[in-house]
């Protein structure tokens, strides 16, 4: 199997605050990686240095074999465009109504025709449960769970190759929980995309994940099938999918 | 703190500054220049800046004129005041006054409204998302803008001309007794085009700087809602130094020859 995304020895600071101080990493073409790790501990980072949005001062990262840190405007963009993103808080443009929302890429980027576009938003609506009364609302009047879908909708809508999903599904109820979890998981069994997706939920991370990483301190400390997760004796995991307060991770002043 | 220290760290702050303002103002020319051309935005912004600006510059354009001539009046020994007080209402109003109080008008408008959206859109990873959307944000908002407030701020200052003209007139005729028709005549016979032309042309740049000021300041925001806040008065405080430095420059470069 290749790899279609892979960092190696990836370091990134905001001053004198060093976030990610060396992170290896790899996912499998066509496989899911479910990244975990405490608040704070640098994921949305690492995922956002993937992505080009920040700059790593150290290391490499590969997106199908071909470095990509440091490239700009096109080059950039074409490595941008076979990916899919939902972020943290949503990230929903507020001037546009929600379908044109979830239609963006396909309308500003490939010049999709309005009626297609809005038959676009429809179906990649419809996957995450959301109906045509959305359609027209602007992301003001969202709930946050339905904010959460339309920032899911639209990381999908155009069927990249490689997706993200930065917790996508905090805030929801459980059987939304649910929905979103089998979701991610078709995108992976259906659609053949690469996918690495960011959670809190233990439950999520075993529908989603073939593979896990435990990212702690700046370092992944903990990687492997999904399947091994519960039978590693590591003591930094075994704390951490128990959810435990007394064990070797440090809680205060990370 | 030393002093000397405290001047060495604010001479090197304004330089990191400008040469970030240098590098925005030139990635920004680029994103004109080069396709795609959101025309529909254009249209949009245009609407923003220029038309719904159309009243304060109005209402400021025509009290303007009015107070002109009230002041040029009275201050004057009245001998031949019809002419002197119409020929200067026109001079100041379409090459000075015109342009630069409503560019100041519309830096207060539009320059915080630009600065205030875009900051926001920044501190919420929308031009994040923007980016990873296959879309430049230098293309999608900055151009648009900047080129909406190029066009926009002219046509104002047109509006402007001849509204505080008219605010010249009425002020003139209703309560300092001028004959309408000998007024009328005076400003036309006076007037060149040199002097219009001169207004629109200093009008244009003012366009140019409320624009890259919001957008800037927007762009570079940080730290949630007091950072847009910050953003959004540095956008209405340097675009207005700026209007009028830049308008002192103008007059004795086109004035000189
Ligand atoms: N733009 C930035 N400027 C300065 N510091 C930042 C910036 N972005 C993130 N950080 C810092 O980097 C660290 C990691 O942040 P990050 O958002 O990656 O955490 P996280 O692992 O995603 O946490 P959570 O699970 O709470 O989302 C934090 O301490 C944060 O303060
Ligand atoms: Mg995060």
């Amino acid at each position: 199997m290749t790899d279609m995304i892979k960092l190696s020895n990836v370091h990134k600071s905001f001053g004198s605050k060093h976030v990610l101080k060396g992170v290896d990493l790899s996912v499998e073409k066509g496989s899911s990686l479910v990244v975990i790790g405490g608040s704070g501990s640098g994921k949305s980072v690492m995922m956002k240095s993937i992505l080009g949005l920040l700059t790593p001062e150290k290391g490499e990262i590969e997106i199908n074999g071909h470095p990509t840190v440091g490239l700009k405007g096109g080059k950039r963009d074409l490595v941008n465009r076979q990916f899919g993103m939902l972020f943290q808080n949503g990230a929903l443009f507020d001037s546009l109504p929600v379908w044109q929302n979830v239609s963006f890429a396909a309308m500003q980027g490939s010049n999709m025709p309005a009626d297609e576009a809005l038959e676009l938003a429809k179906e990649s609506l419809a996957l995450v449960g959301l109906g045509e009364n959305v359609l027209d609302l602007y992301p003001a009047s969202l709930s946050g769970g339905m904010h959460k879908r339309v920032g899911l909708a639209r990381a999908i809508a155009t069927r990249p190759p490689i997706i993200f999903f930065d917790e996508p599904t905090t805030g929801l109820d459980p059987i939304m929980t649910d929905v979103i979890n089998h979701l991610i998981r078709d995108c992976v069994n259906e659609l053949g995309a690469t996918t690495m997706t960011i959670t809190h939920d233990m439950s999520s991370v075993r529908t989603i994940g073939d593979k896990a990483a435990l990212l702690y301190q700046g370092k992944i400390i903990w990687s492997g099938n999904v399947d091994a997760l519960d039978q590693s004796d590591d003591p930094f995991l075994v704390q951490f999918i128990n959810g435990l307060a007394d064990g070797p991770i440090e809680i205060a002043g990370a | 703190m030393n002093p000397l220290a405290r001047i060495g760290r604010f001479f090197l702050g304004f330089l990191a500054h400008t040469g970030r303002l240098a590098v925005f103002i030139a990635h920004s020319f680029v994103a004109i220049i080069q396709p795609p051309y959101y025309l529909r935005l254009i249209g949009q912004q245009m609407i923003r800046i220029g038309y719904f600006s159309l009243p304060v510059v109005a209402l400021t354009s025509f009290f303007t004129g009015g107070v002109l001539a009230l002041q040029i009046y009275y201050g004057g020994n009245q001998f031949n005041s019809e002419a002197i007080v119409s020929s200067i209402v026109a001079l100041g109003i379409t090459r000075e006054l015109g342009p630069v109080l409503g560019g100041l008008m519309v830096a207060g408008r539009v320059s915080a409204a630009i600065a205030a959206e875009i900051g926001t859109m920044r501190v919420t990873e929308q031009i994040d998302a923007l980016t990873t959307l296959s879309t430049e944000p230098f293309k999608y908002l900055v151009a648009p803008r900047v080129i909406a407030a190029v066009i926009s701020m002219p046509l104002l200052a047109l509006v402007a001309d001849i509204i505080g003209i008219m605010g010249g007139f009425v002020v003139g005729t209703q309560s300092l007794g001028f004959n309408p028709a000998i007024y009328m005549q005076l400003t036309i016979d006076f007037i060149t085009p040199d002097d219009i032309t001169s207004g629109l042309i200093k009008a244009a740049v003012f366009g140019f700087i409320i624009a890259i000021m919001g957008c800037y300041n927007g762009y570079h925001s940080a730290g949630g809602a007091q950072g847009v806040g910050r953003a959004t008065t540095n956008a209405v405080v340097s675009a207005s130094i700026l209007i009028l430095s830049a308008n002192y420059l103008m007059t004795s470069l086109l004035f000189s020859s």
